[in-house]
């Protein structure tokens, strides 16, 4: 039971920090274009939300299966496929939680308007030296959002877990789908501690965000 | 002329042809009925909006034909009309922020910026803690100390109350006998302009009228105008002889 929780965490904090390095620069540019068509770019980063896990799950696995083209490019270093691997559950989960990274880092760098870019370029902050030091610590709150919401989000999901990730005990087998095997195997004390646990979890986790709201609202007022 | 500049070119429905020169020192003020292009013009001359035009500050150019420098190149220091305080700084990292990044050799240093402004007993204080007229003293002064060759203050006081205008007016009067650098003071107060400026610049419809214009005489406007104007000088300090406004020797109305 140690090594499913173990696996969930590793793979919670793992899609959390890669993800949030890859969601910056998208939710960068969503906030600070005018175009309209940067809102087909901001649809299809939001798809995950909407899409049935089965269906993404399915998607993935074929993208990584040993015939796709994609994994046709990773051939050459000796990697014919990602799926039923661990790396290929990250890479699954990090699309699956996409837009609950880009939409509170998008939300905080709208919400800080362009002023600040500006007030940093007149004192001599380069484009580059003004992101890290005014529009990051700027959009902090919005971080720390995305940060909670993708480790939860990753902690619960299921169905793209499965699809490609097979389930296989110490290396692709997390918490959700134990529950799930459990339950087949009619095991129910295990199946009721481990639930239980992702019940507290995702309840300390909710509390968490909604605290920090409420924080956010004082300093404003 | 240390800074001269021209900026021809077109922002949506607006179009911008001013020609204009500063004085190597003292205060320029730009003045003109809203929409007129003023804050346009002060983006320009800061490289936070392009413009086809020229630029060149204490013979150096910011921009030509072939070359835009970008704004955090220009040694210049911006006042917005809000404070724009960077929120997750002290009132000490905000005015740390600009001279950090600046190579120029201190032409103010931090003490005497503090002392000016009246910054001392702040210094710790985060952003949101502070009223409008001190937050307009910490952008002041965080411009000051980037060293900037040119100074430019867009409407200062107009998103603060009277109380806070009166408050902060001296400080500006202190700054302007102590700037040894141009600086355009974008303003509709006759009185601030009176107080203040050393120069005016009018500007309409995206023009603006020469530097070296003479100061329009009280006969041509008409009663209405001279009542603002006399007005206007009288809050200024300013004294009234019969038809005429006397100016101080700074200030041409």
């Amino acid at each position: 039971m140690g090594e499913v929780v173990w696996t969930t965490l590793r793979l919670a904090g793992l899609t959390t920090v890669l993800l949030l390095v890859l969601a910056t620069p998208i939710a960068w540019w969503l906030a600070r274009r005018r175009a309209w068509w940067k809102e087909v770019v901001a649809a299809v980063t939001t798809l995950p939300i909407i899409l049935p896990p089965s269906v993404l799950g399915f998607y993935l696995l074929i993208a990584i299966a040993p015939q796709s083209p994609l994994m046709g490019l990773l051939h050459p270093f000796g990697i014919r496929t990602l799926a039923f691997t661990f790396p290929g559950l990250v890479i699954g989960s990090m699309v699956y939680s996409l837009p609950f990274a880009v939409q509170p880092i998008r939300g905080a760098f709208e919400a800080m308007g362009p002023r600040p870019m500006e007030v940093a370029a007149t004192l001599r902050a380069s484009p580059m030296d003004a992101f890290f030091t005014v529009a990051l610590p700027l959009a902090r709150r919005g971080f720390l959002t995305a940060a909670i919401l993708v480790f939860a989000h990753t902690v619960g999901e299921f169905g793209v877990v499965l699809m490609i990730g097979g389930g296989i005990p110490g290396k692709t087998e997390t918490i959700s789908v134990r529950i799930y095997q459990l339950v087949e195997n009619l095991q129910y004390a295990e199946a009721y501690r481990l639930a239980a646990g992702v019940v507290v979890f995702s309840f300390l986790a909710l509390l968490a965000l909604l605290l920090l709201d409420r924080r956010a609202d004082e300093a404003v007022r | 002329m240390s800074v001269e500049g021209r900026f021809s070119g077109i922002l949506g429905a607006f179009r911008l042809d001013a020609v204009f020169a500063l004085a190597p020192t003292g205060i320029t003020a730009l003045s003109g009925p809203s929409g007129a292009g003023k804050t346009t013009l002060l983006r320009c001359i800061a490289g936070l909006t392009r413009m086809p035009g020229e630029l060149s500050v204490a013979g150096e150019v910011w921009q030509d034909t072939r070359r835009f420098m970008p704004a955090y190149r220009r040694p210049v220091g911006v006042v917005f009309q809000e404070a724009s305080l960077l929120g997750h700084l002290s009132v000490r990292g905000n005015l740390l922020y600009g001279a950090r990044r600046t190579s120029a050799k201190p032409e103010i240093g931090f003490d005497d910026t503090a002392d000016l402004l009246g910054l001392g007993p702040l210094l710790d204080r985060a952003p949101a803690n502070l009223s409008g007229g001190e937050r307009q003293r910490v952008a002041l002064g965080r411009a000051l100390l980037s060293q900037p060759k040119l100074l430019l203050m867009d409407e200062p006081l107009s998103s603060l109350d009277a109380a806070a205008k009166a408050e902060i007016l001296p400080y500006l009067e202190r700054l302007h006998r102590a700037l040894a650098i141009p600086a355009l003071y974008i303003s509709h107060d006759a009185g601030e302009i009176a107080r203040l400026a050393d120069h005016v610049l009018e500007m309409r419809q995206g023009r603006i009228a020469p530097c070296e214009a003479p100061a329009p005489t009280l006969e041509g406007l008409s009663s209405q105008a001279r009542d603002r104007l006399a007005l206007a000088a009288l809050r200024a300090g300013l004294t009234v002889e019969g038809e005429d406004v006397s100016p101080g020797p700074r200030s041409r109305v």
